[in-house]
């Protein structure tokens, strides 16, 4: 009896105790409030800049088809958007069927391997892994063995910041593929590697698709894997073997050159890069959601 | 079977079929030796400091590519500090936004507030340094520099971090412009590990008159610590690493400082700075044998991040 009374004290409004609670409670959950706004705050704050700074280099056409230019010249950044947009697809394309095949090995013959659980845990590790040391790995093996830059190294970098990414989408992926649908094939005396390949990967078609947008994504902003691999050429290039002009270093060299309208092209290269990283990651989510 | 009597079909099958499980079996392996390839290449690039310093190496606070003098102590430590100033103040804000995406959220603002947060990790490095250098750290000298120098800078000891003149780039900027890149990492972590906690537990303790504040600090925090740290660690990983926002705001300056104010150098910026325009084997191997150090450190912070959220997996029964 008398429990019950205290129980129907400790939250009565008269209560000390659980009016300082409500107080502690309230006051905290006012906090957790900033900090979501503290977070979007930034958000809008770097979007906004860049459509303010880049809005301007955006609107002009001679960003999309001059060469970059020498310091105090007018151009735009023709070369360096064609040159990213080279090594990304090249690195996409190198990246996804290692990535995929590696995904299907994971979650389709290796359950319960060790080589699919340390491949698992390693992958997920290189997910994170700091981009700098792969342009740095790509370095030793590729180019200072070849003894110039290029390219190929740079999409080889970019190709080595895909496969993670797309293996674990695709191990996920797959996994989520119910048994039956399997089983139901298997029993047709389909053979393994075609019930995957005509069962599985289009069940999972979507996700999978998801998961190499997400990488595209991913690897359209990285910097710091080029710098060593692909390098900059300040001309157009059609040459894979040699340096090519691509977004992300050319807005590093021109942001910390003390030029004007270097300055502003960066700005443009920017908004471009951010703008299309942002589309592609909505896309993929768009995709991803229509298949729940 | 008899294979003599299977349709031609069925035969092709029976090599397509191991083929094929070999190929994504060599595919797997590939993907499980990248790591050892990018550390034995990194430790054959490293091998001429590797002999000549041996551990020195790791507290010499020597820079000079001219005498040829190398030592790792002052980008270890920028690399340290910032990553610190990034995580003392990215965890408790991802707390708080997990929170609110958790349990204050009306449902329908749910899925677009979060998707708003992740995209603060679909920004390239390069904007947010970009950005920094040339939006950010102007503000920062003007008007935040200066009222940390005078309050904090005043306090005996403690304020040794904030002395020294206002610059605007410096430990602390990119200390700040980390630790915007690291809360969508965190945040996501946290979410997804306070949501495996079982609705019955957290409704024992409201049923027993808990507020909001004292079930996600009593119930959902603990069950979930593990997840939780496995989370805190993913996002240091990816702050230890980070190049690009970095280099933008941090100075390059390679000395020792206390204050965060001073310009410093991280792993990760004097190799984005340094490496192309490294002349002679001892420089570029002193710079090779930082990337080491960087792999191994965020190596080890990442596979720990894994165990833990491994672990949290497990007890839940659900696959990692």
């Amino acid at each position: 009896m008398s429990a019950v009374m205290q129980v129907a004290s400790a939250i009565s409004p008269g209560n000390r105790l659980y009016r300082s609670r409500k107080r502690v409670n309230l006051l905290l959950l006012a906090i957790s409030s900033l900090a979501l706004a503290f977070g979007l705050f930034w958000l809008v704050w770097i979007l906004g800049t860049l459509l303010y700074e880049g809005g301007y280099a955006l609107a002009h056409a001679t960003l999309y088809y001059q060469m970059t230019p020498p310091p105090g010249a007018d151009g735009g950044l023709a070369n360096a958007i064609v040159g990213s947009l080279v090594m990304v697809a090249a690195g996409t394309l190198i990246g996804t069927p290692v990535g995929i095949l590696a995904g299907t090995y994971l979650a389709e013959y290796g359950r319960g391997g060790w080589l699919a659980g340390a491949t698992r845990f390693l992958n997920d590790v290189l997910l994170s892994a700091p981009s700098i040391v792969i342009g740095l790995f790509v370095y030793s093996v590729y180019v200072a063995r070849v003894k110039h830059f290029s390219a190929w190294a740079g999409a080889m970098a970019l190709a080595l910041l895909v496969i993670p990414v797309v293996v674990r989408t695709t191990d996920d992926m797959l996994k989520l593929v119910p048994h039956t649908l399997r089983e139901a094939a298997m029993a047709l005396g389909c053979p393994a590697w075609k019930m995957i390949v005509s069962v599985t990967y289009r069940a999972a078609r979507t996700g999978i698709l998801t998961g190499v947008l997400l990488a595209i994504a991913r690897i359209s902003g990285e910097t710091a894997p080029l710098l060593f691999t692909a390098l900059n050429n300040q001309f157009w290039s059609n040459n894979m073997n040699a340096p090519m002009a691509n977004l992300p270093v050319v807005i590093f060299q021109f942001a910390m050159s003390p030029y004007e309208d270097w300055h502003r092209l960066a700005w443009g290269g920017a908004a471009l890069i951010t703008l299309a990283v942002l589309v592609l990651n909505i896309l993929a989510r768009a995709l991803f959601r229509k298949t729940d | 079977m008899d294979e003599s009597q299977s349709p031609r079909r069925l035969r092709s099958a029976s090599w397509a079929d191991p083929a094929f499980e070999w190929l994504t079996r060599v595919f797997a392996f590939v993907v499980f030796s990248l790591l050892v390839a990018i550390l034995a290449s990194l430790v054959v690039g490293s091998q001429i400091t590797l002999q000549k310093y041996g551990f020195s190496f790791i507290w010499s606070s020597d820079w000079d590519p001219v005498k040829e003098r190398f030592g790792a102590l002052v980008p270890i430590y920028g690399t340290v500090v910032t990553s610190l100033i990034a995580m003392l103040i990215g965890v408790p804000v991802s707390f708080g936004i997990a929170l609110f995406l958790t349990e204050l959220s009306p449902a329908w603002l749910k899925r677009p507030l979060g998707t708003a947060i992740e995209l603060l990790a679909a920004i390239p490095s390069i904007i947010y340094g970009m950005w920094g250098l040339f939006v950010f750290a102007p503000l920062f000298q003007e008007h935040v520099q200066p009222a940390l120098v005078n309050t904090l800078g005043a306090v005996p000891f403690f304020g040794a971090l904030f002395a020294g003149p206002s610059i605007g780039i410096g430990m602390l900027t990119a200390g700040l412009i980390l630790s915007v890149m690291v809360i969508p990492f965190i945040t996501a972590v946290m979410r997804d590990v306070f949501e495996i906690v079982p609705a019955m537990l957290k409704e024992s303790a409201y049923g027993l008159g808990a507020t909001t504040w004292e079930v996600v600090w009593r119930v959902v925090l603990p069950y979930t610590k593990v997840g939780v740290i496995g989370g805190i660690m993913l996002g240091l990983g990816r702050a230890l690493g980070e190049t690009m926002a970095v280099t933008f705001v941090i100075g390059n300056a390679h000395h020792l400082a206390v204050s965060l104010n001073a310009p410093g150098n991280s792993i990760a910026s004097a190799l984005a700075n340094e490496f192309t325009e490294a002349v002679g084997d001892i420089y570029f191997s002193a710079l090779i044998e930082l990337g080491l150090i960087l792999f191994l450190i965020t190596t080890i912070v990442l596979a720990l991040a894994k165990l833990l959220l491994m672990r949290l997996a497990r007890r839940e029964g659900t696959g990692a």
